[in-house]
């Protein structure tokens, strides 16, 4: 029985959020690492097009609420979500057509078309803020919880209850989708096999006769496809605010350059590693370990490594280290 | 001491002149220049009507008239407060002090001004509580409370509704770990167990981990000090969603309707509190500073009001602007049994006093005072029932 709880305790309060977190991280990993496979550049832009992805949802969830579309215990959010990706993929065309195909055909060094993106960030920081301001935004609705921990208790019998929000749900269902979707495009669809063939040798691709253009026009679609949905879901779980989206380019780039940039699969590895490495960090374990061990053993203190300020920390450290002993990843990506 | 004697001697010789005009002396020692300059006007202007309201009835004291003079304490610079405080006591011949504004000066003037010299000083604004342990010869009072009462009072209603074991979350600033500390203090003296006192950074949107520290901990209770549109609301709503905690206590940062709005019934049975009280002193004075030019529901004004017609009161009370004699009659005059005084009723608590009636002064902030000397405040406690913010009473 003890077992049991700790268990739950363990479920409820690390793994959960942890696994949440971590898809919304490889979502967001997975676009970094598209773009720096075929575009050849860290798009710093990466956070804030995620805000801007979502702010577009919003907007058009907020369009369908009015109207009285509702999916029921489902969030609206999901019905608006393709609206969301069909504009941020013109803006993002749009921004590759004005600064960064400027660069491209210059062949710039990556570190300038880095530092393009920086100043791409910047700007669509202000658009977001400018329109939708700065405060929280909360645009879920439908059901909350498909689990609430009270009734999880009254069900099992057990001491600890355990709760799964609907969000979290979403994102861990929406995120297998996409990454299933995503892999087939790769490996059997033509397009998806051009890409891989221009990321891998772009001089070798283009003599083929591989359009670049409608590669890089591709590459743009599916990175507003994975950013939308990535910023909807972490604003749908968490709340949608037009600055922790930059917040969260840190351990973006921490998971996509741990799983080894330009690897799909590294990008979903590395979310899920920096995500429980932050979870299990930080986390106090006094409750799983009191459940676990002898009563006589109860511990005193809060059994916590570091305390949650140090959470993005956890990322950097790291980011660092793989930097340092791997700087290829784990899948063998690019070095940075 | 020869200095100090030399002082005293200097310092009556000045109130015996004072007097034998038929005029006392009210310095009003605020923080005209410095951080908070903008609330320092509002503050001055509220002394200052208090004493034309004292003048204009001509009953205090046999018809002596009351003068004030400002002096600037700018709020930081201990040194610039105390040489301002000297001036007004040796140069202006001052009877009492309505000041000083911030709590670190006031500090300073007390202990190298006021003491020495044996002046009374009534601060409208300092909040440390550090000042109510500080030694004061009985001559320091203040109208505004410490900032350790907040925690006392979340304290003792949690006492009241049987709760023994807590878990504090504060937002990351002074005003979130100076109530944290206050709270975690008076509950742990009351001989509960608080689980864990931690900070959270406002402006974040996930609060999982700072959630699952505080439910790993444990409590019946979750005091969130933080504020409400930000990481306070985040905290709550993390840890409805996990099952962590299902009632929260809520300080002032945390009160409004807008955490009933954006959680909903889960909020039922939370509790907290927030400044206010159940007298009407605050409305009057808020039309008679409308009428006289200034704004009476700034920031500290009714304290700045509350604390000179105070001073006055008293020594109308002791029948003397001897600091001796006044200090002494400021508990008896603020507090009950007596009849009581609002603002605008100066000259009849006057007239009241000289006739021998006792006066319980209420003023503009529902002034009560408690031991050493300083204000009890006046807080209403809520707590959240079928969605509503209830008012269940005035501590």
């Amino acid at each position: 029985m003890d077992i049991l709880n700790a268990l739950v305790v363990f479920l409820n309060f690390v793994f959960i959020p942890a696994a949440t977190y971590g898809s919304q991280l490889a979502l967001g990993a997975l676009g970094v690492t598209f773009v720096y496979a075929i575009l050849r550049f860290s798009n710093f832009a990466h956070g804030d097009t995620m805000a801007f992805g979502a702010m577009v949802t919003i907007y058009a969830t907020w369009g369908l609420q009015a109207l009285g579309v509702s999916l029921g215990p489902l969030p609206t959010a999901l019905l608006a979500l393709p609206v969301g990706i069909a504009v941020t993929a013109v803006f993002l065309l749009a921004t590759d057509r004005v600064v960064f195909r400027f660069y491209r055909e210059k062949r710039a060094a990556p570190i300038i078309v880095a530092i393009v993106s920086l100043g791409v960030m910047f700007v669509l920081n202000g658009i977001v803020r400018l329109f939708i301001g700065v405060d929280d935004v909360i645009f879920l609705d439908g059901l909350r919880q498909i689990i609430t921990p009270a009734d999880f208790k009254a069900w099992s019998g057990l001491d600890e209850g355990l709760g799964l929000k609907m969000s979290q749900a979403i994102t861990l269902v929406v995120a297998i989708i996409s990454v299933i979707l995503l892999f087939w495009f790769l490996n059997r669809t033509r397009t998806g096999k051009s890409m891989r063939a221009y990321s891998d040798n772009e001089d070798l691709a283009l003599l083929s006769g591989i359009n670049p253009d409608r590669v890089v026009a591709v590459t743009w679609i599916i990175v507003a496809a994975l950013t939308t949905t990535a910023g909807v879901l972490y604003g749908l779980d968490k709340t949608f605010k037009a600055y922790v989206y930059f917040q969260l380019l840190l351990p973006i780039f921490a998971a996509a350059i741990v799983g080894g940039l330009g690897s799909p699969l590294g990008a979903i590895v590395g979310g899920y590693i920096i995500a429980f490495s932050e979870v299990i960090v930080t986390y106090a374990w006094k409750k799983v370990v009191t459940y676990l061990v002898p009563e006589s053993w109860a511990p005193d203190g809060l059994l916590q490594l570091v305390t949650t300020d140090y959470k993005f920390a956890v990322s950097f450290s790291i980011l660092v280290i793989v930097l340092i002993f791997m700087p290829t990843g784990i899948f063998k990506g690019k070095s940075v | 001491m020869k200095k100090l004697l030399l002082a005293s001697a200097a310092m009556s010789l000045v109130a015996a002149g004072a007097m034998a005009e038929g005029e006392v002396k009210l310095g009003l020692l605020l923080g005209y220049t410095g951080p908070l300059e903008t609330l320092a006007p509002p503050m001055a202007a509220a002394a200052e009507l208090a004493a034309a309201e004292v003048n204009e009835s001509g009953n205090f004291l046999d018809g002596t008239t009351v003068t004030t003079v400002r002096a600037d304490d700018t709020c930081i610079d201990g040194s610039a407060a105390q040489a301002a405080a000297e001036r007004l006591v040796t140069a202006d011949g001052v009877s009492a002090l309505v000041g000083a504004m911030c709590s670190g000066v006031t500090g300073v003037v007390l202990q190298n001004v006021a003491r020495p010299n044996g002046i009374g000083m009534i601060s409208p604004s300092a909040t440390s509580p550090a000042l109510s342990t500080v030694e004061s010869d009985g001559l320091f009072f203040r109208t505004s409370p410490s900032d350790a009462r907040q925690g006392q009072i979340l304290v003792d209603m949690m006492r009241d509704r049987g709760y023994d074991t807590i878990a504090i979350t504060y937002t990351n600033n002074d005003y979130g770990k100076g109530l944290a500390d206050s709270i975690e203090e008076a509950f742990t003296a009351s001989g509960g167990t608080v689980t864990i006192d931690a900070p959270h950074e406002d402006g974040k949107a996930d609060y999982s981990a700072e959630v699952a520290a505080l439910a790993a901990a444990g409590g019946q209770v979750l005091v969130v000090a933080g504020y409400i549109d930000q990481g306070g609301r985040g905290i709550i709503q993390g840890a409805l969603d996990t099952g962590a905690f299902d009632t929260f206590v809520l300080p002032d940062g945390m009160y409004g309707e807008s955490i009933i709005d954006n959680i909903g019934d889960a909020m039922n049975g939370s509790f907290g509190d927030a400044p206010g009280s159940d007298s009407n002193g605050a409305d009057i004075f808020a039309e008679m500073s409308a009428a006289a030019g200034f704004d009476g529901t700034a920031a500290f004004s009714g304290q700045t009001y509350d604390a000179a017609a105070m001073i006055l009161l008293a020594m109308q009370a002791a029948g003397s602007t001897d600091p001796k004699a006044w200090t002494e009659h400021v508990m008896d005059i603020a507090n009950a049994p007596g009849e009581p005084i609002l603002p605008g009723e100066l000259g009849k608590a006057l007239e009241l006093i000289s006739q021998g009636v006792d006066i319980d002064y209420v003023g503009a902030t529902a002034v009560e005072l408690i031991p050493p000397g300083e204000v009890a405040g006046n807080f209403r406690e809520f707590e959240i029932q079928d969605g509503k913010i209830v008012t269940i009473g005035f501590r």
